[in-house]
């Protein structure tokens, strides 16, 4: 049995790192969308747990707490990144006319999520769109409606207030719905 | 009466009810409202004008259908495997972790 308290030792460290690498690599991608990166901030993030072990005082669930310590190493994996240009969003965002009424083409049909789920190019696809969204939005999106942090909880990871991340969140999703389009209008099939 | 004409002048309409009728919103308010909405954030009386323009808008309706389905679709499709395969992970990353604790 793992020690919480206290240091590891090698046997209790071999046991957290094969215990909990496999998803926290995972989450790591599913961040940085770079497997090279991914593997850096996961030695990262174990380095923090170590050296955080001590602290760790059992009020979340260990798995909750490297969850955390993985999304903390990733945030600063993509603060270290040198700046890409990000894409502006705001050609993404909803569209109004001068009278303040949407512009929104009618849906006559809305592509089920099973239909989406059973094709690996639309999966690929819906992945691939998330990823095109700015950093800056799609990390915000993915700890929110993913990786399931509420709002104050990702305003605390990011450092910036919770209404900025209601902004951020809500024109990720709208920018998302504008690039899945195509796939949820049934335009494009699997 | 051309077809693009009748739209600009429905558009007009539209735009003129939502902005005079009693609790009605434009679509642009109604757009500053939908993250509250769905986090259930709204107070009764903001979330009944909110579902007022929805019943009228078909726009609006329709745009939230959407959007709800592309918020399913995200998570169903990058939602974490709870026991990834372990081959995926490779030894020597597992191995350099222990090290760079060992030192």
């Amino acid at each position: 049995m793992l020690a919480y308290s206290g240091h590891a030792d090698a046997q209790d460290a071999e046991e957290l790192v094969r215990g909990n690498i496999g998803w926290m690599l995972a989450l790591a991608e599913r961040l940085l969308r770079d497997r090279a990166l991914a593997e850096d901030a996961v030695q990262d993030a174990f380095m923090d747990a170590f050296r955080g072990l001590d602290r760790f005082e059992g009020r979340s669930s260990l798995r909750t707490w490297l969850h955390r310590i993985t999304v903390n190493a990733c945030l600063t994996k993509l603060r270290q990144q040198k700046r890409r240009a990000e894409q502006p969003i705001d050609e993404l965002l909803p569209e109004f006319d001068r009278h303040d009424c949407r512009i929104e083409a009618p849906w006559t049909y809305l592509t089920p999520i099973q239909d989406v789920l059973e094709s690996e190019d639309l999966r690929a696809r819906v992945a691939s769109a998330i990823g095109d969204l700015p950093d800056s939005y799609r990390i915000v999106l993915q700890l929110r409606d993913i990786e399931g942090y509420s709002t104050i909880e990702a305003a605390k990871l990011l450092d910036i207030s919770e209404s900025n991340v209601k902004v951020r969140l809500h024109r990720a999703r709208a920018a998302l719905k504008r690039l899945l389009e195509p796939i949820l209008r049934g335009e494009e099939r699997g | 009466m051309t077809d693009q004409r009748k739209t600009g002048f429905g558009r007009w309409l539209k735009g003129l009810m939502l902005r005079r009728m009693h609790r009605m919103i434009t679509c642009r308010e109604f757009e500053e409202f939908v993250l509250r909405y769905l986090d259930g954030d709204l107070a009764t009386g903001q979330r009944s004008v909110f579902e007022l323009h929805l019943r009228i808008c078909r726009e609006c309706r329709e745009y939230l259908a959407a959007y709800r389905r592309t918020l399913e679709l995200g998570e169903a499709v990058l939602a974490a495997p709870d026991d990834p395969v372990p081959g995926d992970v490779p030894e020597d990353l597992i191995k350099a972790v222990l090290a760079a604790r060992a030192q």
